[in-house]
């Protein structure tokens, strides 16, 4: 089952991490970035069960 | 003497020490104090109280006859109060501030999700008060008049400006502008408490480096009747667009701060004009609410802090010694901690206590906590005001995921408030000795309040150091150059909520506890030994 309650212990270091993570990237190169961080970690979720509803709370609420 | 008139900088909100002839203007040779301190706002002063409090004799210089207006910081944090609390300031306070618990966040109008601080029951003071600065700053300094009849020598010039400083090995020398001219006055020790533009630091040439962020933020305090619950209210890209982003929080006397994120690149004055300001609020609050405006100003801001605070003979505190952006209320109430941790030091440097090489702990401690203050206000900032596009997107989508997913809640930095700094790693701690002792007491951290049956803990500490014995017994320490801990034994009699167990024992049975004159731990044992008692003394003295 997808784990939509908090589960990273330090929230503030892991953002600013993964905001330092984009520095010098143009546009392009972080939409990049992004999708090369989504498959490393939809490849460590496995489950295709929670990827598929990972997907589904992803998309746009409305 | 012909002199030129000294210029105000600010009107006052209070005029609470006008100039007065001091002796010292017309002694022959300079006179020699052993303590002055540079600025007479809420850390000056809080220094003086905490000196002059210990019998040490202290000279307070301000450049003005009393407090500025406008309530600038608002928001004060538990830890500050409890310090203020040490000093007998505290009460007036906390009836005055405004008790918040209920922060909500918005994003273009929808509320994303709402917060509570939950305030752990059995402590003395509220996680947070809000109260105008102008009104905390006055509680400092009729505490000073109260403490100065009661014989503690604190003495506090208006319109006392220091144009020069000469800074020797064992003392300093100031040249000091008055109504009535210029005089020259000796100190042991100069304490630089004059503020971000401190006129000290530049005058001995120091750096002040760090991060300029490229946004400026306008407040307005205004009264309105309207029905807006006592809650910290934060909008992310309001559709009103008065702001990028919007505050409104609560303040004593019916009064709101309204902070408007409005960019970079703004023409200040044209800004300020009151019609422009009225725009922005009206545009917010809707053409049917009727306010007043108290108090407007427009700031910017950078997180930074000096390389070192202490000079040799000169030691720098609050914002004089570093500056974070005001989201999290860490300006003041880091400034507090400041004077908490320097009182004690340089009042047993002064006595013959301790080596001077103490208060290189006050530099280390007090820089290690600038660094996390710094650290959670960039973080806030780079929430609030994203320097990229890419930074832009996942704030908002964070802001998306938050409304319907509570894993997001914890990502939205909309200010990350005050908490002090545990010195983990400082040299004056003694490693913890204490198996199965709670974290949060470990060696280096303030300590938490606890009810006792008849007051709280923290009243019980302070001021020097204590032994504190829980389900066990002490005979105590003998004094170390003068310097004694007293015992205060407690037990489960004494603890009727049990958060005193909780706090200091977790899983053990009986503890020993070595708590600094600021209220931080020293160290802990399990049990009683002399030796490593004695040893933890004189470590937390700078002696070891």
């Amino acid at each position: 089952m997808l784990n939509t309650n908090p589960n990273i212990a330090d929230p503030d270091g892991f953002y600013a991490a993964l905001i330092a993570a984009h520095d010098g990237l143009s546009e392009e190169q972080s939409a990049a970035l992004n999708a090369r961080l989504i498959l490393i970690l939809a490849n460590h979720v496995g489950d295709p069960e929670v990827l598929r509803a990972a997907l589904a709370a992803a998309r746009p609420a409305n | 003497m012909t002199h030129k008139p000294m210029q105000d900088r600010y009107n006052l909100a209070f005029k609470l020490y006008p100039y007065t002839r001091s002796p010292d203007q017309d002694a022959v040779d300079p006179v020699r104090r052993p303590v002055v301190v540079m600025g007479g706002g809420p850390i000056g002063v809080a220094t003086a109280l905490d000196l002059g409090l210990q019998g040490i004799p202290v000279v307070v210089l301000d450049d003005h006859e009393g407090i500025g207006q406008g309530s600038r910081a608002i928001c004060f944090a538990k830890r500050c109060l409890e310090i203020a609390d040490r000093y007998g300031a505290a009460a007036p306070m906390l009836d005055k501030g405004v008790v918040w618990n209920l922060g909500k966040v918005f994003h273009e109008d929808r509320k994303v999700f709402e917060f509570n601080l939950l305030p752990e029951a059995g402590h003395k003071f509220p996680a947070f008060i809000n109260l105008q600065q102008p009104y905390f700053e006055k509680f400092l300094i009729d505490r000073v008049r109260q403490a100065q009849a009661e014989g503690a020598p604190i003495e506090i010039r208006g319109r006392n400006a220091v144009f020069g400083v000469d800074v020797a090995e064992d003392h300093v020398t100031l040249q000091i502008d008055t109504p009535e001219g210029a005089y020259v006055l000796e100190a042991d020790w100069l304490i630089g408490c004059d503020g971000a533009s401190s006129p000290l630091r530049k005058m001995m040439g120091l750096d002040f480096e760090g991060r300029v962020f490229q946004d400026s933020f306008l407040i307005a305090d205004i009264t309105m009747q309207a029905a807006f619950p006592t809650e910290r209210w934060f909008w992310f890209e309001p559709s009103h667009k008065a702001g990028a982003s919007t505050l409104l929080h609560k303040q004593p006397d019916g009064v709101w701060r309204v902070d408007f994120q409005i960019g970079w690149d703004v023409n200040r004055a044209e800004e300020l004009k009151e019609e422009n300001v009225r725009r922005r609020l009206t545009a917010m609050l809707g053409p049917d609410v009727e306010y007043d405006i108290v108090w407007t100003s427009i700031y910017t801001f950078q997180c930074r802090r000096m390389k070192k605070f202490r000079h040799g003979r000169v030691i720098f505190a609050g914002d004089a010694a570093h500056q974070v952006s005001p989201f999290g209320a860490r300006g003041a109430n880091s400034g507090m901690q400041d004077v908490d941790n320097l009182g004690w030091k340089l009042g047993m440097v002064l006595r013959g206590q301790a080596p001077e090489g103490l208060l290189d702990s006050y530099d280390a401690e007090r820089r290690h906590g600038a660094d996390e203050n710094i650290l959670n206000s960039t973080r806030s900032t780079d929430f609030i005001t994203p320097k990229s596009k890419i930074s832009h997107i996942f704030r908002n989508a964070v802001l998306d995921l938050a409304e319907r997913y509570p894993f997001a809640r914890p990502l939205v930095n909309s200010g990350r408030l005050s908490v002090p700094c545990t010195y983990d790693g400082s040299a004056l701690n003694t490693p913890d000795a204490l198996p199965g002792g709670p974290a949060r007491t470990r060696p280096g951290s303030p300590c938490p309040d606890a009810p006792l049956g008849d007051g709280f803990l923290l009243n019980r500490l302070g001021g020097g150091f204590t032994l504190l014995a829980l389900n066990a017994e002490t005979p105590g320490i003998p004094a170390d150059d003068g310097v004694a801990a007293n015992i205060l034994a407690l037990t489960g009699a004494d603890d009727p909520t049990g958060a005193l167990a909780a706090r200091y024992l977790g899983e053990a049975p009986a503890a020993i506890y070595l708590i600094r004159p600021d209220q931080h731990v020293a160290g802990r044992w399990a049990s009683f030994d002399e030796t490593a008692v004695r040893a933890a003394l004189r470590r937390a003295c700078g002696k070891e």
